[in-house]
């Protein structure tokens, strides 16, 4: 676990994709941590809300606490707030199985 | 680790000495609600259950039923049914009586009406206080306890402050011989390989299969999960995906080996560490827990949630300092103290630890004092 200089954001593990912002972060907001890594705040973040700390490719697991937490729907570039708008859920995903509008269009791009 | 507790018949262990008035059947709920303003030391609860159930849906509420009238924390009870329910009153009394609970029980159509039935209840009632009322508190031991822990209105703070500060108190009460559910089955989704390398293989399975038989309600709606847990709140709190509120969720378990793993309402086996399958939804889950025999329960908010039980204390812990002074009215603990960087996961953890035997002493927590009674049988199954 690693807290970020000023103290505004916690990566909860080193490998992580994300850091969580402890409290409000304004755009150009510098998040930087000891040992290196050091990102801009693209847009405004919430306290609770997650800033990327480095690129993370469309489709890539994202990770926090060590573990997956979503794939990334799009690029998502380092201080961008991560969250619902370009982060999807692989678990509990009822709306992608076999009959559903959903798959049959996941498949139909393939 | 001792503390003073009521001990019952049955040689489990209250931390509260209830007299609880309970419907059978829903259509008694009026007549269960007029002998509660009459007799205002008992406790009462409503539920829209008990008839025109079939199969395992029908066995769960009848397990909820029978489970909370014999949580320990009540030493008597009065079941009040209406006659043509499909969960008969009588049959709901035997089952409570074969567990070792004292019960009595009466019908609305056997009594000729409902001013009858509420007349001799409210006899019943007050009969069932002066005989459990002079019981005292005597020496128990903390591993008589059965602690439910819970999280509710979560946000991406519950996984870094309140919810290791429950599982360093979580881990206490274990080492100390207690045991300790952790629920919510829908929150453990995208956390499950974590719980089950510290299970034997057979609870590991049962714990996949149910994770599965989650995912599989899912998919038999076509629905994505996230449009309903996490909530609106959560997401607004910061928490993206089912998993990661999983992930934070987890931690309330603490770091021990899990045991065993329990049915909705189903009573513990084993000590230490169980997980029970209960659905995310905050009451049904804390109905689901008390009825398995959880006398009191740690209950972790970012949001902010007054939810009480109507039988046994409910320990609130806020996540974030902000939160908690907006709603102080509600919260016992602040764990945003974490984040603040005045006191570590081990101190609040602590603290929580202490609270814990002290509502098992009978100090009240704030949901309590507010006589907040929250009740809901989970469903699994249609009304015929």
């Amino acid at each position: 676990m690693a807290l970020s200089r000023d103290g505004t954001a916690l990566r909860l593990k080193d490998d992580d994709h994300v850091a969580v912002c402890l409290h409000d972060v304004p755009a150009g907001g510098e998040i930087a941590f000891a040992g290196g890594g050091c990102v801009v705040a693209r847009t405004a973040i919430p306290a609770g809300h997650k800033i990327a700390l480095r690129l993370i490719a469309a489709g890539e697991l994202i990770r926090k606490y060590g573990q997956t937490i979503g794939r990334a729907a799009v690029a998502i570039a380092p201080g961008e707030h991560v969250h619902v708008h370009n982060v999807e859920g692989t678990r509990g995903r009822g709306d992608l199985a076999p009959g559903t509008d959903a798959a049959a269009d996941k498949a139909a791009l393939r | 680790m001792i503390f003073a507790g009521y001990r019952r018949r049955n040689g489990t262990v209250g931390v509260r000495n209830h007299v609880l008035v309970m419907p059978s059947v829903m259509c008694a709920n009026h007549v269960v609600d007029r002998i509660g303003r009459r007799v205002p030391e008992v406790i009462t609860i409503a539920h829209p259950t008990g008839c025109s159930q079939v199969g395992a849906d029908f066995e769960q509420t009848k397990r909820t039923l029978a489970g909370f009238a014999c949580n320990p924390n009540v030493g008597a009870v009065l079941v009040v049914g209406l006659g043509c329910e499909t969960n008969e009153s009588k049959a709901l009394a035997s089952e409570i009586a074969a567990r070792g609970q004292r019960v009595e029980v009466i019908g609305i159509q056997e009594s000729d009406g409902t001013s009858n039935t509420i007349a001799r209840g409210i006899e019943i009632a007050r009969a069932l206080l002066r005989e459990t009322q002079p019981l005292e508190r005597t020496q128990a031991d903390v591993s008589e306890l059965i602690l439910g822990t819970e999280c509710g209105g979560s946000d991406a703070f519950s996984g870094i402050t309140a919810n290791p500060a429950v599982g360093y108190a979580a881990d206490r009460l274990v080492e100390a011989g207690g045991t300790v559910i952790l629920a919510e089955l829908p929150e453990l989704v995208g956390a499950e390989h974590l719980l089950a390398e510290r299970a034997l293989p057979s609870v590991a399975k049962k714990l996949y299969e149910l994770i599965e038989r989650v995912e599989a309600r899912a998919r038999a709606m076509h629905v994505d999960m996230r449009y309903g847990n996490p909530t609106q709140g959560n997401i607004a709190g910061g928490l993206t995906t089912i998993e990661e509120k999983s992930l934070g969720a987890a931690y309330k378990g603490g770091t021990t080996a899990l045991r065993e793993v329990l049915e909705y309402a189903e009573r513990p086996r084993e000590k230490g560490l169980v997980v029970m399958d209960t659905p995310g939804q905050d009451i049904e889950q804390l109905t689901g827990m008390t009825a398995g025999g959880a006398q009191l329960t740690v209950f972790t908010t970012g949001r902010g949630t007054p939810t009480g039980s109507p039988i046994a204390p409910v320990i609130k812990i806020a996540t974030n300092t902000s939160m908690f002074e907006r709603m102080r009215e509600n919260m016992d603990v602040n764990a945003g103290t974490i984040v603040d960087g005045t006191k570590t996961i081990e101190d609040v953890g602590g603290e929580i630890f202490d609270w814990i035997v002290a509502a098992a002493n009978g100090r009240r927590p704030v949901a309590e004092q507010f006589e907040f009674r929250d009740f809901a049988i989970n469903r699994i199954g249609p009304s015929f």
